[in-house]
């Protein structure tokens, strides 16, 4: 069982949760209007053996979802932080 | 009560002033408090207790763990019957009953030995050559298939459901220590008095783990079990196996609560479930003794040199009379001495012929003989055996030379040294290395949160154990951030035969003309032989799972844990590799096997899953409406008006009366999401593909959502209460995913826009009141609001009062009647419904359930669950009008792929029976009228009713090129129910469609 | 290569088995193939099967960095069937379960291919009408399938839960007789010492570390036992797939993800199908050993990890007990995982790349044993003609492009939801 800090409600189960993908892809902006940039964020993964940054919803838990670092051969779990944060420093 | 011949007079742990009975293959058998199956076995001289897998050839008892083999037993009887129980560990109850699984007519005269006759025709994988057969199809396999499962598998499955319960517990603690012997009960002390909040797992029903198999040590064991018991943070939870471990430090755990009795007591679990979560733990799981391989090695009275040491001073058991100790390791001495002293003759066939001087005078004083440089290569005996045959060793690899001599005996003891029982560790998804020093697979320190001690970890002796435990529980409370002083721990005064000292690892005895005897066995419940892992390495399945799985061996319910290394050691060297090279299999949990039933624990039956109800769900139950599951919901599918009326008549029923007066249905499950905020409408118009922006307050929008793909993935109505506050509803299915859909573009890629989503579908009940008549009753009902057509114009909400209960009214209309929804707040929506009804009597008011109101929304061509199946685009829906043009919405660009925009693509239409008495089924195939039926057809039918309104039936469909093809006659092709119904192509709305009775 | 029959092994057994020759060679690689297949799974040795045996393709290797066998080919369910709906789909499972009949002539190696049926059960109106227009596709095109009522279900598995007290109850099921299951192992070792027969070198214990490319084209693969060229790669190794495809720029549709199967304690028969418990994403047979074989839902992240959770046993052993309460006591002896290509429609890949000379085999995700022979059929006509079978025509790379999505479930692209 995968146990998350959650930076809200400490460290929980994975139950609690539900998996979300990949966080390092990037939504476009929504007056994007041209295909290829949908076409990747939409279906294209890097899909890496080793790290990976990806998003949970705390769905039974404080509702917020998350940034998980996890490494997807030996499950470790790095920083976990709020995706609103994390999504401000992608930006900056 | 029958004797008890091998039971002694004194010694053990039982207690021999109780005396009880049970039933083993319908004869009585004597045991005692304390003893097992197997114990009671042993002493009242029951040999054979199995048959073999697949020679049929008799097997008794091994072993005195859950490495055994052998002894597997179906235990109780009817509903509580348990196959494959392991006789080992299973605790003696007055009146237990078990039975050997195979044997015809029994156990001890079993015909199916014959097969033993074509071992030869038999060898490793030999069904992989035969039964192909001349024809080219399955048939023949299939015939022959017919009897090998007959003749597979050991025990019964119970025919009938669990009468017992179970029990899931979640714990949490800082230190995990699995195993209570001498490492483990050193590394929990060690732990708790730093401080830390300590859970002792053991699977045993004692604490003490190899100490409870020796007569001293007792005076620590007594001292040290005292002390860890009395500290309050240690939780001891014995008959518990820690069947796994998982990432997160997540342990599983199975207490055998009530598993020691014949009944549990009223209200007990039989088994309960521990999910421990633990800052670190410590394994200190000891290891395993290993078999050696010689030939009919496999004969009753062959046992594991320990498990005699264990019969002997635990449960006061001599398993012969005269015994044969055959070793290559110093284990064995210890109890050749005790066997003696207890009056058996022993002998000791040692494969080591320069002995430690220590080793010679200890057995000289003990009067046991030992046969030192010699190997036992036969056995003799028909179901039992009598005599050993042995010869001098000769070179390293087992090989021996003659002459040979018979040594008559009645029990084989045999040590080929020990297997640290690692899978708890491996399970974390670690390789074990081969030490070449102690000959075994160790692990190594790379789990900083998982500390290994004792025996598993390669600690020689119990002083070690001891030493290493309470450093190992001193580490392991460190890792959970407790460093407080342990102290010191002395370990217990006893002769300390190193368990792996002088071992060697040799995979089987040759006899002294170079060959391995024939029935050597390896794995003794699958009966694999030497002679299998020969010819596989000859066919080229030379990697050790190629191995393992031609051979089965290590496949059998112990997995392995006698067969595996000794395999490894055959292959290795037929390949000429060491062992390091060749690798080991991979260690899986469970541990041992664990019962379905304590896993799932309580979520049985109703409560497998949440059944979540409406809070008007009262009012229905006892209005004796027919229910039926919707997703997780349970909804009144209609209500019966009279005890013989199906599902048919009561919608029709109620569908039509909802056309001619008016009806209440209950549509609480509906997702409701509060949107606010100074961004909402900004917010709404990304999401759907409509305009919301515009929206005036107090009025409703239908909207449509898509996936980002460009797909339908939602529709609702949602009200603007305010220019910053929406109200959206989903569909039931749907709210979760939309809601989590919301936060998701909220917090992540829209994390600027200031907009806060609530779920808010538990705080409202929903009740829809349609039909002409609606308006009259709600006005009736909340007299003040003015409800009329000029103030509440379809698609407008109102607010008002029931009963003193503020509601809101959202004019609109999903059976295309004269509609409204009431919104009430959801502790009122009980009795709002009751006052609903208890108004509406003048107006002829009725409950309607899913069923109608399905009926109805199909006659208005509106599209549900049938139609939105993921897979259907707006236009496929006839949806495309809600696509503004003025915005961009998520999912806008990607519906513009080309497939999406073909206008072949199968659309919305709605279809009409030609014959009005036939019906049509949903999932039925939509053919041209003329024309081959082959293929996937123009489309298929989405959603079917009987419409009270025409008086016939009717369905939505999605037929290729549809909207083009009104008036056109198709064919509905059920290949399964074998019909096939002609039907008309028409709009898919059947009823008012310009909309003049909702609008009213 | 030895001919195997009742007769060859009684012959054998009078020299105690000792003249068996090798099920395979042992070769060392050649410097330059044709073809050079990645991942001796059943996948790859079904494709250099083909090769050789359809298209007279000779020189080609089989490249395994572990033991033949060893993904998931020996670690699913064991389940065939052809149930699929979609255009795209339907024919080509078809294709493979009409292999699966003749497989084991074709290779003289017993496949243990048992068509005892499955059952895919309704628990709902709306999921009797999904199985309905399933069940109706099949037969349109020619497959075997009946639509069962509850008391038909009940006549023939009278063992599941029809009291009141099913959470879901049974009112039906569509069946399929043809399908079943077949003996996992022996597909990988069947097809390898059929394509070792026919020439096709299999290479074990070597790994692909990277490709050799030339202006832009694959020519080869750099491996732990050196480099080896050839015309033409292709790589089947399930759950990698994306990690190989990244060695050469490419991006794919897919995440890897982890499905755990479950054995019981061997039994006397006691069930005789396949049963599909659609409610919970649960599915059970009994092997001819008499393990009860169990599969549940994905774990449901990505992970290359072979092993799953608890949350997930926990779950899929709830599935168990709520469709038989008869289970109850019986115990798990063994559970594992597999890591599959979760594709963003949950249809597979077989395809031509847009590098030349690199051709996928792939995004399986948890069925891809049944397709076994179709997919090594349909991969060895693309990589020998160079344009897709009818079969295969829309697995490709481009429908996520061009909106061809092929969504048995409807659920859009999130890889664990298929």
């Amino acid at each position: 069982m995968l146990r998350f800090k959650c930076p809200v409600c400490g460290l929980r189960d994975e139950t609690e949760f539900d998996y979300g993908g990949d966080a390092t892809v990037v939504r476009p902006a929504t007056a994007e209007t041209a295909f290829e940039p949908w076409y990747d964020y939409v279906f294209l993964r890097d899909n890496p053996r080793g790290p990976h940054r990806e998003f949970w919803h705390h769905s039974r838990g404080c509702r917020q979802w998350v940034v998980v670092e996890r490494d997807t051969l030996s499950h470790d779990i790095g920083d976990v932080v709020l995706a609103r944060d994390a999504v401000k420093e992608n930006r900056s | 009560m029958t004797m008890q011949p091998n039971r002694l007079a004194v010694g053990g742990r039982i207690d021999r002033g109780t005396t009880f009975s049970i039933r083993f293959n319908d004869r009585d058998i004597v045991a005692h408090p304390g003893d097992t199956l197997a114990s009671a076995l042993l002493a009242n001289g029951v040999k054979i207790v199995g048959r073999s897998f697949k020679y049929h050839r008799p097997r008794g008892v091994f072993s005195a763990g859950v490495e055994e083999p052998n002894a597997l037993v179906q235990l109780r009887e009817g509903a509580r019957t348990e196959p494959n129980s392991r006789a080992t560990t299973v605790e003696a109850y007055p009146g237990l009953v078990a039975r050997s699984q195979s044997g015809w007519p029994s156990v001890d005269t079993d015909l199916g030995a014959i097969v033993g006759a074509f071992a030869r025709f038999m060898p490793a994988g030999f069904y992989y050559k035969t039964f192909i057969g001349p024809f080219r199809n399955t048939r023949w396999w299939m015939f022959c298939e017919h009897f090998i499962r007959r003749a597979a598998g050991t025990g019964i499955a119970p025919a009938a459901p669990d009468p017992d319960t179970y029990e899931k517990v979640n714990a949490f603690c800082d230190v995990l220590v699995v195993g209570a012997g001498p490492a483990g009960l050193s590394a929990a002390l060690a732990a708790a008095r730093a401080g830390a909040r300590v859970i002792l797992a053991e699977q045993d029903r004692d604490l003490g783990g190899s100490l409870l198999d020796q007569t001293v040590g007792d005076t620590w064991l007594r001292a040290t079990v005292d002390e860890v018991a009395s500290l309050p943070n240690v939780r001891i939870l014995t008959r518990t196996t820690t069947f796994g471990a998982f990432d997160g430090d997540v342990y599983g755990l199975v207490e055998r609560a009530w598993d020691h009795v014949d009944v549990p007591p009223p209200h007990q679990p039989r088994q309960r479930y521990w999910v421990v979560r633990a800052r670190s733990a410590v394994m200190a799981t000891g290891a395993i003794e290993r078999p050696l391989v010689f030939g009919g090695n496999d004969l009753p009275g062959v046992m594991s040199a320990s498990a005699l040491r264990a019969y002997l001073n635990r449960y006061g058991v001599l398993c012969g009379r005269k015994i044969v100790l055959f070793t290559a390791n110093d284990s064995v001495y210890a109890t050749a001495g005790e066997l003696a002293r207890a009056g058996a003759a022993v002998t000791i066939v040692d494969m080591r012929s320069d002995l430690p001087e220590e080793l010679r005078s200890r057995t000289a004083a003990a009067k046991v003989d030992v046969l030192a440089g010699f190997a036992v290569v036969n056995t003799h005996g028909g179901k039992a055996v009598t005599a050993v045959t042995v010869a001098a060793v000769s070179g390293r690899e087992g090989g021996t030379k003659g002459p040979v001599r018979r040594i008559d005996c009645d029990v084989v003891g045999v040590s080929g040294g020990f297997t640290p029982t690692l899978h708890l560790w491996s399970q974390r998804g670690r390789k074990p290395r081969f030490d070449t020093d102690k000959l075994a697979f160790l692990p190594d320190g790379s789990i900083p949160t998982l500390v290994c001690a004792g025996a598993c970890a390669g600690a020689d002796t119990i002083t070690d154990a001891v030493s290493s435990g309470f450093a190992a529980g001193a580490k392991a409370a460190a890792a959970a951030d407790f460093v407080g002083d342990a102290g010191a721990l002395a370990p217990p005064k006893l002769a300390d035969d190193g368990w792996q000292r002088g071992a060697m690892l040799i995979s089987a005895v040759r006899a002294p003309d170079g060959e391995i005897p024939a029935k050597s066995f390896f794995d003794l419940q699958h009966d694999v032989k030497s002679t299998d892992i020969e010819l596989a390495h000859r066919e080229g399945y030379v990697s050790v799972e190629h191995l393992k799985r031609y051979t089965t061996n290590g496949m059998a319910t112990d997995q392995g844990k006698t067969s595996n290394v000794n395999a490894l050691a055959r292959l290795a060297e037929l390949r000429g590799s060491p062992i390091p090279a060749v690798g080991t299999t991979t260690f899986r949990p469970p541990y041992t096997p664990v019962a379905f039933g304590a896993i799932v624990g309580h979520e049985i039956g109703r409560h497998f899953r949440p059944t979540r109800l409406s809070p008007i769900h009262g009012w229905h139950a006892a209005r004796g409406a027919a229910f039926i599951d919707a997703g997780s919901w349970s909804r009144p599918r209609y209500y019966p008006v009279s005890p013989g009326e199906d599902v048919q008549a009561g919608y029709i029923r109620e569908a039509r009366h909802v056309r001619a007066a008016v009806g209440l249905v209950d549509v609480s499950p509906l997702g409701k999401i509060a949107v606010q905020g100074p961004d909402a409408a900004e917010f709404l118009d990304r999401v759907y593909t409509n305009m919301f922006s515009t929206l005036k307050v107090g009025r409703l929008r239908y909207g449509v959502m898509l996936r980002d793909d460009g797909f339908v993935f939602d529709d609702g109505t949602t009200a603007r209460l305010s220019e910053t506050e929406f109200f959206m509803s989903t569909t039931t299915v749907n709210a979760g995913k939309v809601m989590a859909r919301l936060e998701f573009l909220l917090q992540t890629a829209w994390s600027d826009l200031k907009v806060q989503v609530t779920s808010v579908s538990d705080q409202w009940a929903t009740i829809a009141v349609a039909g002409p008549k609606s308006r009259t009753l709600l006005q009736a009902t909340c007299g003040a609001a003015d409800l009329s057509a000029q103030a509440l114009p379809n698609m407008a909400f109102a607010c008002a009062a029931i009963d003193g209960v503020p509601v809101r009214i959202h004019r609109m209309s999903y059976s295309g009647e004269l509609a409204f929804e009431v919104y009430i707040p959801a502790r009122y929506g009980h009795s709002a419904w009751a006052e609903l009804m208890r108004v509406g009597e003048p107006f002829g008011v009725a409950p309607y359930g899913t069923e109608a109101m399905g009926a109805l929304r199909i006659e208005k061509g509106h599209v549900a669950g049938g139609e939105l199946d993921g897979r259907t685009t707006l236009k496929d829906l006839a949806l495309e009008r809600f696509a503004s043009t003025k915005k961009s919405f998520a999912g806008c660009v990607l519906r513009k792929r080309p497939v999406l925009e073909d206008p072949t693509r199968p659309s919305l239409v709605g279809l009409m029976t030609i014959d009005k008495t036939v019906s049509i089924k949903a999932g039925s195939l939509l053919f041209p009228a003329t024309g081959d039926i082959a293929g996937h057809g123009d489309g298929h039918v989405t959603s079917t009713t009987f419409s009270p309104t025409l008086g016939g039936h009717i369905a939505l469909g999605l037929l290729a090129r549809g909207p083009a093809r009104l008036g056109e006659t198709i064919r509905c092709v059920d290949f399964l129910g074998g019909t096939t119904v002609n039907c008309v192509v028409t709009a898919p709305c059947f009823v008012d469609p310009e909309g003049v009775r909702q609008n009213a | 290569m030895t001919h195997y029959s009742a007769l060859s092994l009684v012959a054998k057994a009078f020299s105690g088995h000792r003249s068996w020759s090798r099920a395979w060679r042992d070769p060392v690689p050649k410097p330059a193939y044709d073809i050079v297949i990645v991942g001796g799974g059943g996948h790859g040795l079904a494709t250099a099967y083909y090769l050789a045996k359809e298209h007279g393709l000779r020189n080609v290797a089989v490249i395994e960095k572990g033991w033949l066998g060893g993904g998931n080919t020996g670690r699913n369910t064991t389940i065939v069937r052809s149930n699929y709906m979609m255009p795209g789909n339907t024919m080509f499972y078809e294709r493979s379960l009409r292999l699966w009949e003749q497989l084991s002539q074709d290779l003289n190696f017993n496949q243990m291919v048992s068509q005892r049926g499955q059952f895919n059960l309704c628990h709902s109106p709306a999921s009797l009408d999904a199985a309905r227009r399933r069940g109706n596709v099949m037969r349109a095109n020619g497959i075997d399938a009946e639509l069962f009522s509850r008391e038909e279900v009940m006549r023939r598995l009278p063992y599941l839960d029809y009291s009141d007290d099913a959470r879901f109850p049974i009112i039906g099921s569509l069946f399929q007789p043809r399908a079943g299951t077949v003996r996992h192992d022996a597909v990988a070792w069947g097809y390898a010492r059929g394509a070792d027969a026919l020439g096709v070198d299999i290479i074990q214990q070597c790994e692909v570390t990277g490709f050799i490319l030339e202006r832009g084209a694959v020519v080869g693969v750099e491996t732990s036992k050196g480099p080896i060229r050839a015309k033409k790669v292709g790589t089947a190794v399930s759950g990698h797939t994306g990690y190989l495809a990244a060695k050469v720029g490419l991006r794919l549709p897919l995440e890897t993800h982890v499905l755990q199967a479950f054995v019981t304690e061997p039994l006397r028969p006691m069930i005789d199908s396949v049963i599909s418990y659609a409610a919970a994403h649960f599915y059970i047979s009994q092997s001819d050993k008499g393990d009860l074989v169990l599969g549940g839902d994905l774990d449901g992240y990505n992970t290359y990890a072979q092993r799953g959770g608890l949350p997930l046993v926990e779950h899929t052993f709830a599935s168990a007990k709520a469709l038989i309460p008869s289970i109850s006591r019986l115990r798990l002896m063994r559970q594992w995982g597999g890591v599959m290509d979760m594709t963003m429609d949950g249809s597979p890949i077989i395809c031509k790349s847009p590098v030349d000379g690199f051709y996928i085999n792939g995004g399986w995700c948890y069925g891809g044993f049944k397709a076994t022979p179709a997919s090594g059929y349909c991969f060895a006509w693309t990589l020998a003609k160079d344009e897709p079978h009818p079969d295969n025509a829309e697995f490709t790379l481009d429908r996520f492009r061009n909106g061809y999505q092929i969504d048995e479930k409807g659920m859009g692209p999130t890889p664990n939801a298929h």
